[in-house]
């Protein structure tokens, strides 16, 4: 118990650290929102001739993907940004377990996640009056909490690039992000992809994410009649975090083998 | 079980890129020909538990790599390190909670303020926020670091008062082994005295053991019951800072450290 309280306390840590963080680069925070939401409000705009409906098809889509890329970017760029301020030697010496280190920055990604689409909400629900009376509020939160977990390990999976290369590593984070975004359906049926490239679409959670999404929020379709979507997100979540888990501490004992964590000095 | 730290034969090994393949890398790095450095060279080394031991030693001698190595942050590719009878590879959770370090370049989060990355530190070593605040700012005072800087970002502070946050971090968590890699560097040297004396007043008081590396032969002199000279990843002299100076004295009246080292390192002037 005393050892499940101290592992809480140091989860903590990180979290606070972050949002210390945010406080700090106010600035940026407030541009990355406005570029958000002003992005969110473009696409948007795409669908008012064409309906209703297809306002919120494209809206949803543009909230969805939001939530999930600050999940996947905050989780990836976890170590490239410590290693960038130099503090990630201290950090990865202190008495933490790297499963409450990496607990800790998913408990605040989704916080920070949250946050910041509520403001999105708010914004969007101002511009477009969108009628969400058929909503189905409680299964889009399953629905979301659920494929939170597959987000998390894939962002798991993608910081221990960054572990292994410095620069290149990060690079790498931002083109398979690009292509999630490509693959996945969010702005449009993945039909429309050409045949060669849905194989991606059938494997990226996103995919399942938003069709499940749309049909809570757009339908009010009841969470008992999308079980399968719902069994199989969850599947690849409680798949990918352990795998996420054990690649980077592969990633770990690999870095500290050729001396990659340091910076300088 | 006397000894702080045990190291048998350890040895690291980095590999550099061949200069002039940088675009050629490969994927992420990868591939590309490589050279091998033996930064570590089969080194033994016992620290007895209470003792402050220095190591001196060039530019690129592996002493950083050492410390490094002690601290979980690089693994051998050779030999086995103990901190009080704890293997640093196989039992690193329990080792980490004994120990810290402080490092050349104050690394912090630069935006957060001093005291937002001590509580950082704080939490991360299970440290109770109250005490850690009493603490920190006691350190901090004797040291002479204005209270008042402790809401000031980090990189609104001068880089020696940096190093001290940094020294304060490193002592306010009560570690058993202090890991020090030149932790007076880039301080003036009435800050360096007040480091010198707090590490010699902690020493006594925690009983402490305290491993440090230092380009400052005075410091090295001043505060070290035992003194390594490493040069190019071996030691190649360890003895009481007495003792070193009495080996190289020969005919000469008396000799300064910075003579010892000069004439052991390989690194001194040659006469005519
Ligand atoms: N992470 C690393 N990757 C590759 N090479 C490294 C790494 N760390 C150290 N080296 C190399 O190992 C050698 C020893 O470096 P180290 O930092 O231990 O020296 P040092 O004695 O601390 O030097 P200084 O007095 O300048 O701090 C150097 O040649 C250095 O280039
Ligand atoms: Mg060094």
């Amino acid at each position: 118990m005393g050892q499940v309280i101290s592992e809480l306390k140091s989860c903590y840590a990180f979290v606070e650290r972050n949002f210390n963080l945010v406080k700090r680069y106010l600035g940026w925070e407030i541009v990355f929102m406005v570029y958000n939401i002003v992005n969110a409000l473009t696409i948007g705009f795409i669908g008012v001739t064409q309906g209703r409906e297809r306002v919120l098809y494209l809206v949803v889509g543009a909230m969805i993907w939001g939530f999930l890329s600050i999940l996947f970017h905050e989780v990836s760029e976890s170590v490239s940004w410590e290693r960038w301020e130099g503090t990630i030697e201290y950090t990865f010496m202190a008495p933490v377990h790297r499963f409450t280190h990496l607990g800790g920055m998913c408990v605040y990604a989704i916080g920070y996640g949250i946050i910041r689409s509520v403001v999105l909400l708010f914004v969007v629900a101002l511009f477009f009056n969108l009628s969400l009376q058929n909503a189905n509020f409680a299964a889009a939160l399953v629905i979301l909490m659920v494929s939170s977990l597959s987000f998390i390990g894939l962002g798991l999976i993608a910081a221990v690039l960054p572990l292994m290369s410095p620069e290149k590593g990060s690079q790498a984070t931002h083109i398979f992000q690009a292509l999630l975004l490509l693959v996945s359906g969010v702005y449009y049926e993945i039909s429309v992809l050409p045949r060669w490239i849905r194989p991606l679409s059938v494997v990226s959670p996103a995919t399942y994410t938003l069709r499940a999404m749309r049909a809570a929020l757009l339908e009010g379709r009841p969470l008992g009649q999308m079980g399968n979507t719902l069994l199989l997100l969850l599947v690849i979540g409680l798949l990918l975090i352990p795998l996420g888990l054990f690649i980077f501490n592969l990633a770990e004992i690999y870095a500290k083998k050729r001396g990659k964590l340091k910076r300088s000095g | 079980m006397n000894s702080a730290i045990r190291c048998i034969e350890i040895t690291k090994f980095f590999y550099e890129k061949r200069s002039g393949s940088g675009s050629k890398g490969g994927l992420l790095g990868w591939g590309g020909k490589k050279r091998r450095l033996t930064a570590v060279d089969s080194l033994d080394l016992e620290v007895k538990r209470g003792e402050i031991f220095g190591i001196v030693g060039p530019n690129g001698s592996g002493k950083s790599t050492l410390v490094r190595l002690i601290s979980t942050l690089l693994l051998p590719d050779k030999g086995q390190i103990e901190v009080f009878g704890l293997d640093v590879v196989k039992e690193k959770f329990q080792v980490r909670k004994m120990i810290n370090r402080v490092s050349v370049d104050a690394a912090f989060f630069k935006k957060l303020s001093c005291w937002e990355n001590l509580s950082y530190a704080a939490r991360l070593y299970g440290v109770p926020i109250k005490e850690a605040k009493g603490r920190a700012i006691e350190i901090l005072k004797t040291f002479g670091f204005q209270e008042g800087k402790i809401n000031q970002p980090m990189e609104n502070l001068s880089r020696g008062m940096q190093q001290m946050v940094a020294i304060a971090r490193a002592f306010f968590t009560s570690p058993v082994l202090l890991l020090l890699d030149e932790p007076t560097t880039g301080l003036d040297p009435k800050s360096k005295r007040q480091v010198q004396e707090f590490v010699l007043k902690v020493r006594e008081g925690h009983n402490s053991t305290v491993l440090l590396t230092t380009h400052d032969m005075d410091e090295a002199d001043r505060i070290c019951d035992r003194l390594a000279i490493i040069d190019q990843g071996r030691f190649v002299a360890l003895d009481t800072p007495e003792n070193l100076k009495l080996m190289v004295k020969g005919e000469r009246e008396e000799v300064s450290l910075e003579e010892v080292f000069m004439e052991l390192t390989g690194k001194g002037w040659e006469e005519e």
